[in-house]
């Protein structure tokens, strides 16, 4: 495993509304991990995948992000993007008329534009994207359709997954993924999201839940609460939350050292 | 409420009708009275003003304050003159009607691509032919008490087209009235179209008003379609007028037993422009579509006004209108459902949405639903906003840029239109023609979002 270090978060503080969710996030995630912030509900970690993705009024507060040795914190999500930096969604949007093919096209030769690579013309695309539609087991159709309308949950999921796989990110934020999943799809996505990992990758996974560590197995698992991570630990640690729950953990944290 | 109505004192209109008669000899004899029934139903109201509730958003003081001319004698059109219009089917194989300023071009017209048996003439050979009984038929299906340029267009319409597709007629080929505007200062047009398609026959009519120059003209046609049981017409109109002209079409449709009639409308041009739709259903079963789009900028006011009148159970209508506002422009939707007491089972529904790109642009939204039968569905919605800041976050996470994202949503919204119409290649063409238009939009790359 190599020790190059792709996200490095210090002392991170952030808000929405004159309200600090974030209170001073620390966090370093090296090419070849796989990390795992486990929390209880509002503990802030929808808010700070939003952060690293550059999700537009959220106030920063303090603290910085760095990105593969750059600093995210005047760069625009589509540049994030860019730089090979991924966010599946909690909740995908559906967006009515814009073709999923279309859309994939331009995000993925917007990307390829930007990193200096030469763009995909409609037959390398098509070929590729047929490849990566395979893995995801997504409904023989959804290319041509609007982008994630009419889709099931679990089709949303899987679809963002697909989205990931033909962007081949550097490092991808998974945001509470395994919500509103089954067995079977919480299978293929984590297959999806295994495929994506290598010694120059990382991915992030943000649960509730244990339950996807069970596939998508994390090097290192962080608690997160109140705008905090309180504990730092092997992927043991998201057992022993799913068994005793968080109040241990808080409990601990709150002790003075 | 009083009988007595203002007509300004030097109405334009009346001193025309007068030069009108007087040039009119040869006309056949019903057709005096008709035009003065529509002068009379004119002077009878006027021009519309705000305090009309079917004119309420829609301030027509400009085309009241100018001494319009009705144009009376043909003009005549360079060959050359048609290749500058970028109207779509430049390709295609459609049969091509050409009006200038309201008279039909014979020269220009190629009728050569409709099977023998369609009865096909200009308007002004269609009155004068006592077997086609139009005296009979023309102004039969409107109605002119709450549209006085519908009765300005009976009162003065000189030309225009006829066409009769008979029983079990299928045309493949599109058929494409072009209508152009000469665009001299108050010049105003009045063609007339009439088309009735016979039982179970089908036709796609693609209509097009453009401008050969920006002046300050009135473009008001009339159309009355007659579609019988069980035929099948695809109506696309598409107003490209001059940013400085007023348009004020009128469209009226009787339509038959298991029928469908579906009639799109783009609307690009025109600093006033209105589609006045009259939709009579007047046959179980039936299906009738109204589905448009407009895109206007600058200080353009865009309005669409219709009526779908539900006279028999079992049908169903679906309205949806979407307008693109930039700038200073209005967009205004008015759309009445009329359920009569005997139309039961009646399936109505009605959308109307507006995307606002910049903070001074408007939309006015009415909709207005009147049920006397008590086993019917009908629903309607209205949006007014801007874009939506979730979807583009969520796009821009994908890599795609802020402007790119902002024009794709835009494009989708137009596209909710366009897509809903079933000829291929004139949707694909007009998808262009949208595409091009938008780009002109100030705030197009640019939008102001919340």
């Amino acid at each position: 495993m190599s020790n190059k270090s792709l996200l490095r978060i210090n002392n991170l503080q952030a808000g929405v509304e004159g309200r600090t969710i974030l209170k001073g996030i620390n966090l370093e995630i090296n090419a070849g991990e796989v990390h795992a912030i486990m929390g209880p509900n509002g503990s802030g970690k929808s808010t700070l995948a939003s952060v690293i993705a550059g999700r537009e009024g959220y106030e920063i507060l303090g603290g910085e992000i760095e990105f593969r040795g750059e600093d995210l914190m005047d760069m625009e999500a589509d540049e994030r993007a860019h730089l090979g930096l991924f966010l599946a969604f909690q909740y995908p949007v559906e967006i009515p008329g814009v073709n999923t093919t279309y859309f994939l096209k331009s995000a993925i030769n917007e990307t390829r534009k930007a990193r200096g690579e030469k763009e995909l013309d409609a037959v390398e695309f098509l070929k590729f994207i047929k490849s990566k539609a395979k893995l995801l087991d997504l409904p023989e159709d959804f290319l041509k359709r609007s982008l994630n309308v009419g889709f099931s949950g679990g089709e949303k999921k899987r679809n963002e997954i697909f989205q990931m796989a033909a962007l081949e990110p550097v490092m991808a934020v998974l945001d509470e993924t395994d919500s509103g999943l089954d067995i079977d799809a919480l299978k293929v996505v984590a297959n999806g999201v295994n495929q994506l990992r290598g010694p120059e990758s990382a991915q992030l996974v943000i649960t509730h839940y244990q339950r996807l560590l069970d596939y998508i197995v994390p090097d290192v698992v962080h608690v997160l609460h109140d705008g905090r991570i309180i504990k730092t630990g092997p992927k043991e640690l998201a057992h022993e939350l799913e068994d005793k729950g968080y109040d241990w953990v808080i409990k601990e944290a709150e002790q003075p050292a | 409420m009083t009988e007595t109505v203002q007509i300004e004192e030097s109405d334009s209109w009346l001193e025309a009708f007068e030069a009108l008669e007087h040039a009119d000899k040869d006309s056949p004899t019903w057709l005096i009275p008709f035009r003065k029934a529509g002068l009379a139903q004119y002077a009878k109201t006027g021009l519309p003003t705000l305090r009309d509730e079917d004119w309420r958003f829609t301030n027509i003081d400009p085309i009241r304050k100018t001494a319009f001319r009705p144009t009376l004698a043909p003009g005549i059109l360079e060959a050359a003159m048609l290749d500058g219009i970028p109207y779509p089917l430049k390709t295609g194989n459609a049969a091509r009607l050409v009006f200038l300023d309201g008279h039909f071009q014979r020269e220009l017209s190629d009728m050569s691509k409709l099977p023998q048996n369609v009865t096909s003439l200009s308007m002004k050979d269609a009155v004068a032919r006592e077997d086609l009984r139009l005296d009979q038929h023309l102004g039969q299906y409107t109605y002119h008490h709450d549209n006085p340029f519908a009765a300005l267009n009976a009162a003065f319409f000189q030309d225009g087209f006829y066409l009769n597709i008979p029983k079990n007629l299928q045309i493949e080929t599109p058929l494409h009235i072009i209508h152009l505007s000469s665009g001299n200062d108050a010049q105003a047009s009045f063609a007339r179209f009439f088309i009735r398609a016979g039982e179970f026959s089908k036709c796609t009519i693609l209509e097009s008003h453009h401008a050969l120059s920006e002046g300050i003209y009135l473009n008001a046609p009339t159309t009355e379609f007659v579609v019988e049981n069980e035929a099948n017409i695809e109506h696309i109109k598409i107003q490209d007028e001059s940013k400085q002209a007023f348009h004020l079409a009128s469209v009226y449709a009787h339509v038959g037993r298991a029928a469908q009639f579906h009639s799109h409308y783009l609307n690009m041009g025109g600093r006033i422009s209105r589609n006045n739709i009259r939709t009579k259903l007047n046959g179980e079963g039936l299906e009738c579509v109204l589905n448009g789009l407009y895109l206007a900028d600058g200080d353009q006011l865009s309005d669409n006004h219709m009526i779908v009148d539900h006279s028999k159970p079992h049908c169903d209508s679906h309205e949806y209108f979407n307008g693109i506002l930039d700038d200073k422009a209005r967009g205004v939707f008015h759309g009445r459902i009329l359920v009569q007491q005997i139309a039961q089972k009646t399936d109505a529904k009605q959308t109307n949405k507006n995307l606002l790109l910049s903070n001074d642009a408007t939309a006015d939204t009415k909709p207005q639903l009147e049920i006397y039968a008590d086993d019917v569905k009908c629903t309607h919605g209205a949006t007014i906003g801007q874009l939506d800041d979730e979807a583009i976050y969520y796009l821009r996470t994908r890599g795609v840029p802020k402007a790119v994202a902002q024009q794709m949503l835009v494009h989708a919204f137009a596209g909710e239109i366009i897509d809903r119409i079933h000829h291929e290649l004139i949707r694909e063409e007009l998808d262009e023609v949208v595409w091009t238009r938008l780009e002109k939009f100030a705030h197009f790359q640019n939008v102001s979002t919340t």
